[in-house]
């Protein structure tokens, strides 16, 4: 499967390898030519207004929109999370995001970099660690939201149909279960 | 859940989310917006750019915690100020108004012309300076979780932070081609310790996130720097000293990212109205060069 990651700014080096390790094979996504060729999308955490900004300057804002409208399977971490948001709670003023998922996220919500922490939590039933940095959390979701994680009464990581988001990092780990999750789970048969 | 702050892990991936991106120098609050608006992943927040410090002279120090907070307050990107080298109580002060990285600077007059802060003491994540790989290594065994190579700041000139950077890669790209046996000597030279030198052999980089500084004016020179490496870039004086900065800010942000395709070069390139003025390091007398600072 062609893996594409977002390659605007972030840590989309980090989900590259992931997928390569998985077993799949990586593309950077900077072009709608690159976007086009992808049978899935990972969106990188990084500075979330800083991406959103490269991808409407770059023409790549509306082709991701369509792309998730259409059921591309696509996985935010993070920043990425913030991205396939619906609603987010103190971006800037009229920060845009590509949607998809019906949930109202808050960025920065777990505070500052002096508060961003490491910590062990339960991922669809199993155990894994976690990186938290300045990470956004899920303050509401909607009916068809399935919450997979959670970490201070808040849901942490959420799946709706092709679409997966986490406020943590898992490429900043070993642990690749939250990789498999999207590849085997949500890309199945592809 | 048991909840572990100021880890190595979320000291040095906090840097991780910076890369690809342009980390900009600002004084007020309106310029803080126009460096969010441009695309900017963090912003620098100081009193004075290097450029003013340099044709003011004088002790440059830490910002007031008043004009800190008002741009953390203004923008939702990360928020870093600098300290003088050494001076640990000045990284007291900034850990407490919660900024996001500590930049231990150069740019400002050292505090100590011996020691470095003891980095490990803090929950905030540092970023150092270096000139070559020893001195990166010395920095990020004292806890910098960051590294920015140097430049002579508030000069527009490139020439020190491509020096900084062909040494820094050159150094790495020797220690991978070297013999086990042969890196006890290696890290004495580079005045490194032995465990960090050998990660950098297996490794081929540096354990940290590798940034640029110093001297970078346009877009040609942040995608220079990022053909040489750099994992992002960071610009002082250079965009709010030129005529258009909210046009400069922008372009340096799309160079950054596609800094392997000459076309969209170009076309940020245009009609970006006056870069910086900018002096030629080779015109400023070898004490008043600030790269020269740390040990």
């Amino acid at each position: 499967m062609k893996v594409g990651v977002l390659a605007l700014q972030g840590d989309f080096r980090e989900h590259l390898k992931a997928a390569e390790e998985c077993g799949h094979t990586p593309i950077d996504v900077r072009r709608v030519s690159e976007l086009n060729e992808v049978d899935a999308l990972i969106l990188p955490g990084g500075e979330s207004t800083t991406i959103v900004h490269l991808a409407q300057n770059f023409g790549l804002y509306q082709p991701i929109k369509g792309a998730i409208a259409q059921g591309l399977p696509v996985y935010g971490s993070c920043a990425g999370m913030i991205l396939l948001a619906d609603r987010i709670v103190d971006g800037v003023k009229d920060q845009k995001t590509f949607g998809g998922l019906d949930i109202t996220v808050r960025r920065n919500a777990f505070g500052r970099q002096v508060d961003s922490f490491e910590s062990d939590l339960t991922f669809n039933g199993t155990s894994l660690h976690a990186v938290f940095i300045r990470a956004p959390w899920v303050e509401q979701v909607g009916a068809g939201v399935e919450v997979l994680s959670t970490a201070a009464d808040h849901a942490v990581a959420v799946r709706q149909g092709n679409l997966l988001a986490t406020s943590f990092h898992p490429e900043l780990t070993e642990d690749l279960a939250v990789h498999r999750y999207f590849f085997e789970e949500i890309c199945k048969g592809r | 859940m048991s909840e572990a702050t100021g880890t190595a892990r979320v000291k040095r991936g906090m840097a991780e989310m910076l890369k690809g991106g342009v980390i900009m120098d600002v004084v007020n609050v309106e310029q803080a917006k126009i460096a969010e608006d441009a695309g900017a992943c963090a912003v620098m927040a100081l009193e004075r750019v290097p450029a003013d410090i340099r044709a003011q002279g004088g002790v440059a120090r830490m910002s007031d915690p008043d004009m800190i907070q008002k741009i953390q307050a203004a923008v939702s990107i990360p928020v870093m100020a600098k300290v003088r080298i050494g001076h640990f109580v000045e990284a007291q002060i900034l850990e407490s108004l919660g900024v996001d990285y500590i930049d231990e600077s150069e740019v400002l007059t050292p505090a100590d012309y011996t020691n470095h802060i003891d980095k490990w003491n803090f929950k905030i994540p540092f970023v150092c300076g270096a000139t070559n790989l020893g001195e990166a290594l010395r920095r990020i065994n004292e806890g910098a979780a960051m590294i920015r190579s140097k430049g002579e700041a508030g000069t527009g000139d490139v020439s020190n932070a491509m020096t900084h950077m062909r040494t820094i890669g050159g150094e790495i790209r020797r220690l991978t081609s070297m013999r086990e046996d042969e890196l006890y000597v290696a890290a004495k030279e580079l005045q490194a310790p032995y465990a960090l030198v050998k990660e950098v052999a297996e490794t081929g980089k540096l354990p940290v996130v590798l940034f640029t500084a110093g001297g970078i004016a346009t877009p040609a020179d942040a995608a220079l720097m990022m053909q040489m490496g750099a994992d992002g870039v960071f610009i002082g004086s250079g965009i709010f000293k030129s005529g258009d900065p909210a046009h400069r800010a922008a372009a340096c942000v799309k160079a950054t990212t596609f800094f392997n395709d000459a076309k969209v070069l170009a076309d940020v390139s245009r009609g970006l109205g006056d870069a910086m003025v900018g002096i030629n390091v080779a015109d400023i007398p070898v004490p008043h060069r600030l790269a020269e600072r740390g040990w």
